[in-house]
């Protein structure tokens, strides 16, 4: 940390004003923002969506979405260089040799048909002169020092066969191949598993180390502003609020905002044991699902792909109680919610709900149940149709199970009341909403069915901060006063460790561990387990606000 | 495994599997045709003018049309696999041959216009996204639309107006000078100028298809988050158009030129009985009006065949573009 040096900071933002195009939400995307990076210093800079932090991160390297955004006013110095009016051919020369960029989502960030080697050679031959042999060499060397196994073999492969963690590596090789001084990284983790995120964070810290690079790292997530950032920015509403160390940001937060943001990030700390009943009210015994494709007819003997999503796998669920399922991407977490809710059929096992085993029944059969077990989706925006009024969505529901119209609807407005939003949301639909809002009206359009079980598949992972902390308490209010049970599916531990009494750590279709939330956070038995929390950013660091 | 053996291994498997979607067109072909009124007796006997119940009955049996229906679908089928597709009474030459000779114009027409709708339409398309609002975008997309709009036949005709008969640039017909019994080049060159009319006419209206695809794609393609990447990485506009974008954008209009292949096939029904090309169009229209059941048959099988196989070549076409998909 070489914040008291006396030379000029690498990068000098003054004022900067960002303008938006006619009628967008506020005239200015970035407005009067000012920091500094300096060499071998990781800033990071956090806010919620919609903050501006990326928008000025691409005012830097002069790819806004021109001519609709474009820099208003203000400065941007990069090693005393003026870059908002330099040429465009000089800011080429700029980007990807002196300032390179990571993005979130490295699938959709890479050409996905172009190998990687070519898209790492591309801008070698951009920045210099050297020969074709001489940049093949240097991109594998390249590959080698993000720590990719078989170098030769990656460089020509695509980026579909390569796994998450793995493109991001890529990517981090293609913008570290001509050395640049500032590394941009656009949330580089948020996509990423958090065994993943883990590592690629110890890269990007280990790689700026030795590279003397100064990094602008751009996040929502506190844990991961911990454990990797030297100084912190905080952006709101296009502004920033607050800067300074990140000791300073994250242990004695002056901004109200800044406050706020820290309250409503989950604990890692479970809270006190709830006294759960001792009746059992769901019982999944050795439940399996695979999938299979290829193969089949006229496969010559092409073998078939078989994927596991479930093996064998057993959970109970006490009434009124919260048992979390914890997993990263593909443990099979997702296939468990969708076989009990019946939305998939499982091949085996059984599925007992107070002693009737739903999983044989045929669609006839499963109607009474049906509505005793009610899922929440993930994603607002693609769960609730876009072209069905919200009142509709919910009342739909109760229509179906034999409720009048008139039921219905006072049943539906009831719902929208009991989750904190106005009755003149009946008659609107899913876009006129926010993320946070449409996930109340998901959690409505459950609860109108009266149900017992509530299977909640990653409910806050798409909101920011502050909203995740309004859902989660929500549904917490909601699970004491309708006395529901709920399976809570997570890849979030510290959401998990707030939320639910027990938790069953997924992998590969298989459940390792199960056990009281407070027990697995003290003392896991499995090793994966272990590695899962070791893995959690920021897990060293307790928020302040939320240890009251 | 290489990419070449699972190639390879993916061509068998849908050559294999291509086997029971010819049986079942083929079935279907049958039965389809036989469900109309009349049949070539009726036609002949009509011409005729004054043909006896007793020769109709006597014609019917030579031809085989008296038996029942499935006995008549067993003949075929046994026939058609030792490539026998019977006698055009019509023509009063075997289906076979005369499927074969007018099969050639027809695939020449064919194989043209594909190029020049597939080809000019992503040029076209190409151009008009990478000039996007300016004179350039504006022109293409008027003409474009003109072109989406306008009937087929009228744009054969008027050609002929203009270009045949006014300007005398292009011969108003036909596949070749018969008269002149040209040899070598100079019968190729007569065939090419020959052919001009009937492809532009057909390609025009799938012309403007791709262009306005390739457009639409380009434009989507410019919105993706490598695109930013590429422009992080100082590429320069140009780079990140023809080289990032371009290859992407091209994957939905060769899915689109795949599928329209087979409807090529019934365009150039009209556009060869505009220019009277000798191909399979007009040969097709001519069996229909003579319930030339086996010789329509037989143009069916083989626009079935043409079709299965354009689609297996774009697939492995596509399979080169795409390195996601997997052949297997």
């Amino acid at each position: 940390m070489n914040t008291s040096s006396a030379t000029a900071p690498l990068l000098e933002i003054n004022n900067l004003y960002v303008k938006l195009p006619a009628g967008a939400e506020r005239s200015h995307a970035v407005e009067d923002v000012s920091y500094t990076l300096n060499n071998n210093e990781i800033l990071c800079v956090v806010g919620e969506s919609g903050s501006g932090k990326s928008i000025t991160a691409r005012a830097i390297m002069g790819i806004l979405p021109a001519p609709h955004v474009h820099v208003d006013k203000g400065k941007i110095e990069f090693n005393g260089e003026e870059l908002t009016t330099a040429k465009e051919s000089r800011l080429r020369e700029i980007r990807g040799g002196e300032i390179s960029m990571i993005f979130q989502e490295p699938m959709t960030a890479l050409n996905p048909v172009m190998t990687i080697g070519k898209q790492i050679d591309e801008v070698i031959r951009f920045h210099t002169k050297i020969k074709k042999r001489d940049r093949r060499e240097r991109a594998i060397h390249l590959i080698a020092s993000v720590h990719l196994p078989d170098p030769e073999q990656i460089i020509s492969s695509y980026p579909h066969e390569l796994s998450g963690g793995q493109r991001q590596r890529a990517m981090i090789a293609m913008a570290l191949a001509m050395e640049p001084k500032i590394l941009i990284a656009d949330e580089p983790t948020t996509a990423l598993d958090v065994t993943t995120q883990a590592q690629i964070l110890k890269l990007i810290k280990e790689l700026q180390q030795s590279h003397d690079t100064g990094v602008l790292f751009i996040t929502h997530d506190f844990g991961v502003v911990a454990d990797i950032a030297d100084r912190v920015a905080v952006m709101q509403h296009g502004k920033i609020v607050e800067i300074g160390t990140t000791h300073q940001v994250l242990n004695n937060p002056q901004h109200p905002y800044t406050q706020s943001l820290m309250k409503a990030v989950p604990s890692l700390v479970p809270p006190a044991v709830r006294a759960i009943s001792e009746q059992q009210e769901l019982a999944v015994n050795k439940l399996t699902k695979t999938y299979s494709s290829g193969g089949g007819w006229f496969g010559f003997g092409a073998k078939a792909r078989v994927v596991h999503a479930a093996q064998s796998v057993d959970i109970s669920l006490h009434k009124g109680e919260t048992l979390g399922v914890v997993g990263e991407s593909g443990s099979g977490k997702s296939t468990l919610a969708r076989c009990i809710v019946r939305l998939i059929n499982a091949e085996e096992g059984s599925i007992v709900y107070n002693g009737v085993d739903l999983r044989p029944l045929n669609r006839a059969e499963m109607r009474p149940y049906r509505s005793k077990i009610q899922m929440v989706f993930q994603d607002p925006f693609a769960s609730l149709n876009p072209r069905t009024k919200v009142g509709r969505i919910i009342a739909d529901g109760p229509r179906i199970l034999g409720a009048d119209a008139a039921d219905a609807e006072r049943r539906a407005r009831e719902m929208l009341n009991l989750v904190g939003l106005d009755d003149r949301a009946f008659d609107r639909f899913p876009h006129e909403f926010s993320g946070g809002q449409r996930q109340r009206i998901g959690i409505a359009r459950a609860l109108a069915m009266d149900p017992e079980i509530l299977v909640a598949d990653e409910p806050v992972s798409a909101l920011d901060v502050s909203i995740q902390a309004q859902i989660l308490q929500l549904l917490a209010d909601i699970r004491e006063r309708l006395q529901l049970s709920m399976i809570f599916i997570t890849h979030d531990l510290r959401v998990a460790a707030q939320v639910c009494d027990r938790i069953a750590v997924m992998r590969l279709g298989n459940i390792v561990e199960m056990g009281p939330t407070s027990t697995l956070f003290k003392q896991a038995e499995h090793e994966y387990t272990r590695e899962l929390l070791n893995a959690v950013p920021g897990k060293d660091w307790r928020p302040q606000a939320s240890q009251v | 495994m290489s990419q070449n053996t699972k190639r390879v291994r993916y061509v068998l498997k849908r050559l294999l599997q291509a086997i029971p979607v010819i049986f079942a067109i083929l079935v279907v072909n049958f039965f389809l045709l036989h469900l109309a009124e009349g049949d070539a007796v009726d036609v002949l006997a009509g011409e005729a003018g004054s043909a006896t119940p007793e020769y109709m009955a006597q014609l019917r049996e030579k031809f085989g049309l008296d038996k029942p229906l499935p006995v008549q679908l067993v003949v075929y089928l046994k026939n058609v696999l030792s490539f026998d597709l019977g006698y055009s009474f019509r023509h009063g030459m075997p289906v076979t041959e005369l499927v074969l000779d007018r099969f050639v114009p027809t695939l020449l027409l064919m194989v043209s216009t594909i190029v020049i709708a597939v080809g000019f339409g992503i040029v076209l398309g190409l151009l008009a996204a990478a000039g996007l609002n300016t004179w350039k975008d504006n022109l293409i997309s008027i003409f474009a639309l003109i072109t989406y709009a306008t009937p087929l036949f009228w744009i054969g005709l008027m050609m002929i107006v203009v270009f045949a008969l006014k300007l005398r640039w292009f011969p108003t017909s036909g596949i070749e000078n018969v008269v002149m019994f040209y040899e070598g080049w100079d019968r190729v060159k007569d065939i090419a100028h020959h052919l001009v009319m009937p492809t532009i006419t057909l390609s025009l209206f799938y012309l403007a298809l791709y262009t306005r695809l390739m457009r639409a794609s380009m434009l989507e393609q410019a919105g993706m988050d490598y695109v930013i990447t590429a422009r992080a990485k100082g590429m320069t506009e140009r780079r990140i158009m023809f080289v990032h974008v371009l290859r992407n954008a091209l994957l939905p209009v060769v899915t689109m030129a795949g599928v329209q292949v087979g409807a090529l096939i019934g365009g150039s029904v009209i556009v060869e009985s505009v220019f009277a090309w000798p191909g399979l169009g007009m040969l097709a229209y001519e069996a229909l009006f003579a319930r030339d059941l086996n010789l329509l048959l037989g143009i069916f099988l083989l626009s079935a065949l043409l079709v299965v196989a354009i689609n297996l070549i774009v697939d492995i076409i596509y399979s080169f573009l795409d390195p996601r998909i997997e052949v297997s």
